[in-house]
């Protein structure tokens, strides 16, 4: 009993140092400053009438929201000796396996950058600042010159890496811990009803348990702002500028990464390509924003060094690149553009996706233990293929057609460009509902059992590629229903 | 029981398709050869095949047309229709506009059978020529205005509050100082020059200095146009420079309406419309005036810029749009622009049914042009008889075959040979993406067998107190 107070008086202590360096902490201050004018604050009972102020204004549900972000991505309890790394990741072959890939990465991209002679990074001449300040709303029509270009990595270098997946780690949970419900007509006006409450109540949890079945349409913009904790104050307003201040002054090699990810996948999209200058303004920006540095305490990556010109090896003059630690993929623009369909203010556009890539998206691509981390969704995936449709699973591997080499790409995407906009933004719904991507592995899983007849009827790789090459019009809650609710005895 | 041989050559007939239609017997004969052509067994040889292939070919439906694109021909022969040419006889003829205006012309003017469908209405340049739509909405309204009709109520600026759905348009040269005077009232504004008899974007320019339309006006001398022929004339329309944008792009909505009759009216509006965006950023400055790619949406002016991208072409569907502005601007207020929208459409088609020549031979499916501007106000801009039917990307070719089999399926009921005294009145089960728009005939009957679509939430269109006399539309719940 006392350990466990004491270690919720740690997680309290770390949380509350955490949160004293925010905005919210100045504007608690400066409220309670405030409201000591008002009549109903009385000296002797201070304390008592401050608090209850707060509850009142709707500044403690504020408090509450923040606690609450902070905790999702707080790291399970350790040991207290343990060092960072093991904050990390706990397990070694983990982050050997981590250490070995970032490697690789980083060598790819140095040696594209001496190949071409194209600095990491430089600063830009006051006309071409000029000149892309004012076509900052319309990069798209930009047609810089990518053929040398190639992306550092695509998910299908990643997969190399499945081997871990043997490895005892998590087993396959069904990892949802309660029922989902797809919303039926006579449900969804009071759904709707609720929604509306949750917002008008601006709580954060509620909010994450509500959406667990799914948000309305109008509703959901607003509050996946209030379970990401965004609500764009001038200081987030004025930090985005700041961001694009720096992408006129300086230009960075992996800008051309972003460029031609963009071209390649966006622009070609059904449902996207009209976003394909929101895309830029933010990936740009992104890659600039050295506070997404801080998810690197629990994420089992470690942003890429660089060294100034000259000054190899020493460790004054090693700066991270890209400034955010995150080196962009083929296909990394594909987090942004769902987003597009309901943010059109590119700050906030922004906001949502820096929370939802350093809260969700960053797992898809580090190796790690963590539940939602990508070899764990592989596991699970194999796992419950392999424990409900058996002969599939067996049929397809003699074929030489093994599942996970098709599904990782839709896993590592989250989907995204594989599924209609409206049904992805349902599935995202439930990433966000549950704080999980494990939802995942089990759509991958749903989508080989809806299409099992088809596939073992299949015959190679190619064929089963054919037969699951087209998702864009399945519907994505019945089919978790079925596979979750109707194989289950 | 493979066919022979496709002996004699005969054109436009596939040997060897599907299986045998419905009760066609015929007699072996030593000389000859037997053919499919997809819906019946023909027996040819010849001397006579013509008589004893149509003797055969009794009970199918024989199409002609003019536009020779796959979307219709691939639906007549899938319903194993024969083609025949236009000096035969023939049921089905799927005309251009020219043709129609030759068959019903009166020198030449044909009286059709009562088996024979052609796809326009004689007189349906009422609605498709820029000018003529103008003029026939204006009379409408004063019509409404005169017998005190609700739906004709202004607001206090003067302007109609239900029926102001047409950019201010102006006929040149015959309006030139009317339009003058409206351009004096606002210099920095706008307007858009349209030929009246051209399709495609062809011919239009924008301008914002009255020195540019300088030889429309009446009294020039150095006018180069003398007459007044309707081949010249053009049209002039305030340009909405305030078009709603999304991802900063300029987009219009494409929509298909059939209309089976005019009195009563019977129209179905496509499910499956579609949104055309720019390529290029929208911008309102003048300097980019000239540039059509940034202000005129049509496809066959957009497949020639640049950045034209063959997988998407530039389109979204409507149901993309939606749910956009749905998640962005939220649910009522999206509803609403979508019930103002079928609104317009039906006033549009109603405002030119009194002077719509209803021959019940006739049926037409239109291509409604719409501009949603970033109030959330739709704008009608032209209604066109021929939409295009070529396909610019693979989804769209879907979009058309699809578009073309639904109307078919209305327009001739059971793709058997058509009888143009049936009451037009379609099943429920043929529609398929097709769904009523209104219908005069319910609208004006008893409410119980009036077919609502339901709708979640209320519509909150300003079309309050609506009296029983206007009719209703069957799609909203306009009250």
């Amino acid at each position: 009993m006392l350990q466990e107070e004491s270690d919720l008086s740690l997680v309290i202590a770390q949380i509350v140092q955490k949160l004293k360096g925010s905005s919210l902490y100045a504007q608690l201050e400066r409220q309670a400053w405030a409201s000591l004018q008002r009549p109903e604050i009385k000296l002797e009972s201070l304390k008592e009438d401050i608090k209850e102020y707060f509850k009142i204004s709707g500044w403690e549900k504020k408090l509450q929201n923040a606690v609450y972000s902070e905790l999702s991505v707080f790291p399970s309890p350790s040991h207290p000796a343990a060092p960072p790394e093991h904050l990390k990741e706990p397990l070694v072959y983990m982050r050997k396996a981590q250490g070995s890939w970032e490697k690789r990465i980083l060598k790819s991209l140095n040696s594209m950058c001496t190949e071409l002679s194209i600095p990491l990074a430089r600063k830009r001449p006051v006309g071409e600042q000029k000149e892309l300040l004012n076509k900052w709303n319309e990069m798209g029509t930009d047609e810089p010159d990518l053929s040398l270009f190639r992306p550092v990595y695509a998910p299908k270098d990643f997969l190399e890496k499945e081997f871990f997946v043997e490895l005892g780690l998590t087993t396959g949970q069904l990892g949802i811990d309660d029922s989902t419900q797809v919303p039926p007509e006579l449900f969804e006006n009071e759904h709707v009803r609720i929604g509306q409450k949750v917002l008008a109540e601006q709580d954060s949890a509620a909010a994450q348990q509500y959406i667990r079945q799914g948000s309305p349409t109008a509703l959901r913009a607003e509050l996946w702002a209030l379970i990401l904790n965004i609500s764009s104050q001038p200081e987030d307003i004025l930090y985005y500028e700041q961001l694009k201040t720096n992408v006129i002054q300086h230009d960075l090699l992996v800008d051309s990464l972003i460029y031609k990810d963009v071209k390649l996948t966006a622009s070609n999209d059904d449902y996207y390509f009209v976003f394909e200058d929101y895309l830029y303004q933010v990936l740009l920006c992104f890659s600039r924003d050295t506070s997404v540095l801080g998810h690197f305490a629990y994420n089992s990556a470690s942003p890429p060094k660089s060294y100034i010109r000259g000054k190899l090896g020493l460790e004054e003059y090693a700066v991270f690149y890209p400034p955010n630690g995150v080196i962009p993929f083929h296909g990394f623009s594909m987090y942004v553009a769902p987003l597009c369909f309901l943010y059109h203010e590119p700050s906030k556009l922004y906001q949502i996706f820096r929370e939802m890539y350093v809260r969700f998206f960053f797992r898809l691509h580090s190796i790690s233990s963590h539940p939602s981390g990508i070899v764990s969704l592989c596991l699970l995936f194999e796992t419950l293929l392999q424990t409900y449709l058996p002969q599939l699973f067996y049929h397809l591997r003699e074929i030489g057609a093994q599942p996970l080499r098709i599904s990782f790409k839709w896993m590592v995407r989250a989907f995204s460009g594989y599924l209609a906009t409206d049904q992805l933004l349902l599935l995202w719904d439930r990433i966000l509902g549950y704080n999980s991507l494990e939802i995942l592995a089990v759509l991958a899983a749903a989508v080989f059992a809806f299409r099992a007849v088809n596939l073992m009827e299949v015959t190679s790789l190619a064929a089963a590629e054919a037969v699951l090459a087209d998702l864009s019009t399945l519907k994505v809650m019945p089919l978790l229903q079925i596979f979750l609710f109707a194989t289950v005895t | 029981m493979l066919p022979v041989s496709p002996g004699g050559g005969l054109p436009r007939l596939r040997p060897l398709r599907g299986v045998c239609g419905a009760g066609v017997r015929v007699e072996a004969r030593t000389s000859g050869g037997f053919l499919w052509d997809g819906g019946s067994w023909l027996w040819k040889f010849q001397s006579s095949a013509k008589l004893i292939s149509s003797r055969i070919m009794a009970g199918k439906v024989k199409w002609v047309t003019d536009i020779e694109k796959s979307v219709l021909i691939n639906n007549f022969e899938k319903r194993g229709w024969v083609q025949v040419t236009e000096n035969e006889d023939w049921n089905f003829y799927w005309m251009s506009v020219q043709t129609i205006r030759n068959v019903f012309s009166v020198e030449t003017g044909y009286r059709l059978s009562d088996d024979q469908i052609v796809n326009h209405f004689p007189n349906h340049y009422e609605l498709t020529r820029k000018d003529l739509m103008v003029k026939n909405i204006k009379r409408y309204r004063k019509e409404l205005e005169k017998e005190g009709s609700p739906l004709a109520e202004k607001d206090e600026n003067g302007k109609y509050l239900y029926l102001d759905f047409v950019p201010v348009t102006y006929m040149l040269p015959a309006d030139y100082n009317l339009f003058v005077e409206e351009f004096r009232k606002s210099p920095s504004s706008t307007w858009i020059m349209k030929p009246c008899g051209k399709a495609q974007g062809k011919g239009i320019f924008l301008i914002n200095k009255l020195s540019q339309i300088k030889k429309w006006s009446r009294d020039s001398k150095t006018s180069s146009f003398v007459s007044q022929s309707t081949k010249e004339a053009y049209v002039i329309s305030l340009y909405i420079n305030n078009p709603l944008l999304i991802g900063g792009r300029k987009f219009d909505l494409r929509l298909y309406v059939l209309v089976s009759t005019y009195r009563p009216l019977r129209c179905y509006m496509y499910k499956l419309g579609f949104c055309r965006f720019c390529t290029v950023k929208y911008t309102p400055s003048t300097s980019e005036l000239d540039n059509m790619f940034v202000h005129l949406t049509n496809v066959a002016i957009q497949k020639h810029g640049e950045d034209y991208n063959h997988i998407h072409g530039g389109k979204w569907t409507v149901n993309n749009l939606r749910l956009y502005l749905e998640s962005t601007r939220g649910k009522e207020v999206t509803s609403k622009l979508f019930d103002e929208i079928h609104w317009i459409i039906v006033q549009s088609l109603k405002a030119v049914a009194p002077v719509m020549n209803n021959d019940k031979h006739c049926f037409e499916c239109y291509g409604y042009d719409i501009i949603i501007d970033d109030k959330l106000k739709p704008w009608l801009i032209e209604v066109n008889a021929s939409p295009s039917l070529t396909s610019s990307t693979a989804n769209d070719r879907i979009l058309k075959y699809n578009l073309i089999n639904d109307t078919l399926n209305i327009a001739v009921p059971n793709g058997e040979i058509p009888d143009c005294k049936w009451n037009k009145s379609p099943p429920k089960e043929v529609l398929g993406n097709y769904e009523i728009l209104y219908d005069e005939e319910l609208a004006q009957g008893d409410g119980a067998d009036r077919e609502l679509r339901s709708r979640p939430g209320q519509s909150l269109g300003p079309k309050g107190g609506r009296s029983r006399d206007s009719g209703r539309t069957v799609l909203t719940t306009w009250k």
